[in-house]
């Protein structure tokens, strides 16, 4: 009796699984579900901010959090802080750079960008729960059951459909290598990434707006887009095909691929020839320049950034030529983190991490095409997209280098400082042009 | 469903720190946030290299000095409590500290801790006075290689001049509060 039991059971989840999700996803229809559990978790949530606010009223020992930093800053430049063009000294003027200095230990505009977004209000995740004290009993209640759903109910079937995209898109990605290159299988491939990302999205219970869908990248652009997680390539490739450039690896990764690359021209680089920018410029370049090829997806950044800001675009993708198809992606953190953080969670726990919060909710904005205009360089033309991007979805435009997750910044950033304050105090005219003398 | 920050702190410590510093209940734990955040050894202690790991800090002429200030002398970590203390110093004063009684013992943040504490960034072998030598080491970081030898040595002999009302060549405490502010100097 226990094995009918357990065969049923079985049934009714292959059941489940295939045509009440899958199947749906691949045709890129929605059966509405996940639009009505979106909506009942955003009531839960208003709900949950409801109550804690009114709980921080009772308990006001517990720290508030603050969207725009901890201090308050005169944010003034070097100029109306000291005194513009006065050319002369004050021992006053080290207070503008104590002050900031000061400012900067406290709260910096930078080391933030490198762990997830704190948010405004808990919205009942254990992993978010950064400040917030026990509030009420049926708050308690409400995420206990939370747990509950997002572990024994979503987490298996997330897996499922994870692990069914993927083998999918091994297998067919294989299958179409075997066509004579023609228009049938340019058709098949493109088909068969669809509908992988598809089962993919559905598996981290994503939902995704995409706006202005007229200024989609063509084939032969470049497409940039901010960057937080590697699930952006899922995210984007749900709306449309597009060849992958990106370092190959070893294992499950580099097997997913070795078989991606056997149905449409992906550009995966060895260890070796990262290295070599020429190489990599030259081949970016051979595959735009034949028109008929797929929009090349690149990350400008560089790194993964929390979302709440877009940092300095790398130039050596802005010199490839063609045209730039930029595109703005925004998750909603109420319902999930979806940072990856690399330095704390590898690959494998920030994926189970995904499919065990409520939702991924993300917002895509693609821009108007740019190019490169006449005397403009490749790093100004950077910047100009970066600050489009960062506009559009409503993120803080950085000129910071996201490399500086790792490295140090660069001793010509404080130079440029002295420099400044030397002309304020000696004026133009006064400043050691000689400066290699010392 | 406990505060991961503050269990780490002891409400005790709170306690201390408020009355040592004047800082909030919240102010500390936030704080207390950020301190650990900068602690990448994550072992309770800061050292300059965590410091220098924030980039608007590592880009800052006076950066170094201002680092220090958070050393206790021939020390190479700073512990929470010193950190605070440092920080206390540029706590803005609140309203209702503003008409205390003044036979109190000077809070950290009064003006003349405050200025007492930039007199102390200039006057680094801490004779109570800064000497020429002193004041060109400071210009010096400050404009970097842009500004020759010889005109930095005049700016700084003109700013003794200026300020200095004994004679002695150097700028004592007293005379240091007491030169006129420029256009620009914030109340703190």
């Amino acid at each position: 009796a226990e094995g009918a039991v357990a065969g049923a059971v079985f049934q009714v989840w292959v059941f489940v699984v295939l045509f009440l999700i899958m199947l749906p996803a691949m045709f890129g229809l929605s059966l509405g579900v996940t639009g009505v559990y979106i909506q009942v978790l955003v009531k839960i949530l208003e709900w949950a901010t409801v109550r804690i606010q009114r709980g921080r009223m009772e308990q006001p020992s517990v720290p508030v959090p603050l969207p725009n930093g901890i201090i308050e800053r005169a944010g003034g430049s070097m100029e109306e802080e000291i005194g513009e063009l006065r050319n002369s000294f004050a021992l006053s003027d080290a207070f503008y750079f104590y002050k900031k200095g000061l400012e900067s230990i406290v709260d910096d505009q930078v080391t933030q960008r490198f762990s997830s977004e704190e948010l405004a209000s808990w919205n009942l995740l254990t992993r978010t729960n950064q400040n917030f004290r026990y509030i009420s009993l049926r708050l308690t209640i409400i995420w206990v059951l939370g747990v509950f759903v997002r572990y024994c109910i979503l987490f298996p079937l997330r897996i499922t459909l994870a692990i069914i995209g993927l083998s999918w898109l091994v297998i067919g990605t294989t299958l179409v290598g075997f066509l004579p290159e023609n228009s049938v299988k340019t058709w098949l491939s493109e088909l068969v990434h669809l509908t992988c990302y598809r089962i993919c999205a559905r598996g981290l219970s994503a939902t995704i707006r995409y706006y202005n869908k007229e200024n989609k990248p063509q084939k032969g652009g470049i497409c940039v887009a901010n960057h937080t997680t590697p699930i952006d390539v899922v995210i984007l490739a749900n709306d449309g095909c597009y060849a992958m450039v990106g370092q190959i690896h070893g294992g499950l990764m580099g097997v997913i691929q070795r078989s991606m690359v056997r149905s449409c021209p992906h550009v995966w680089f060895e260890r070796s020839e990262m290295k070599d920018r020429h190489a990599v410029t030259s081949r970016l370049r051979a595959h735009v320049a034949a028109k008929t090829k797929l929009p090349i997806l690149i990350f400008p950044e560089g790194t993964c950034i929390n979302n709440t800001s877009v940092m300095m675009f790398k130039k050596g993708s802005f010199e490839i030529g063609g045209t730039i198809y930029p595109v703005a992606i925004k998750y909603d953190p109420r319902f999930g983190d979806a940072f990856w953080n690399s330095g704390k969670y590898n690959m494998v726990s920030y994926l189970l991490r995904m499919m065990t919060s409520w939702a991924i909710v993300v917002n895509v904005w693609y821009l108007p095409p740019m190019t490169l205009q006449d005397g403009e360089d490749a790093a100004h033309f950077a910047s100009r997209v970066k600050s489009a991007i960062a506009h559009q979805g409503g993120l803080l435009d950085l000129d910071w280098d996201g490399g500086l997750k790792r490295g140090k910044v660069k001793d010509s950033f404080k130079e440029e400082q002295q420099k400044m304050y030397s002309s304020i105090i000696v004026g133009q005219n006064g400043i050691n042009k000689d400066a290699n003398r010392f | 469903m406990g505060s991961r920050a503050s269990t780490l702190l002891r409400e005790e410590e709170i306690e201390e720190i408020k009355k040592e510093t004047g800082f909030s209940h919240s102010q500390i734990t936030r704080l207390y946030s950020r301190f650990t955040s900068l602690d990448k050894g994550e072992n309770g202690t800061l050292s300059r290299e965590d410091f220098q790991r924030i980039p608007e800090l590592a880009i800052n002429p006076l950066g170094d000095r201002i680092i220090n200030a958070f050393f206790p002398e021939g020390e190479d970590q700073v512990n929470f409590r010193g950190f605070m203390r440092t920080l206390a110093h540029f706590r803005p004063i609140e309203d209702n500290e503003k008409n205390k009684n003044s036979s109190a013992s000077e809070p950290l943040n009064s003006r003349t801790n405050k200025l007492l504490f930039a007199f102390r960034l200039y006057d680094l072998d801490r004779d109570d006075k800064i000497s020429r030598d002193e004041l060109l080491q400071v210009l010096r970081m400050m404009v970097g290689v842009n500004i020759s030898d010889e005109q930095l040595g005049s700016i700084a002999d003109r700013t003794i001049q200026e300020a200095d009302t004994n004679g002695d060549n150097s700028i004592s405490f007293n005379e240091f509060i007491k030169v006129p502010p420029v256009d620009g100097e914030q109340d703190y």
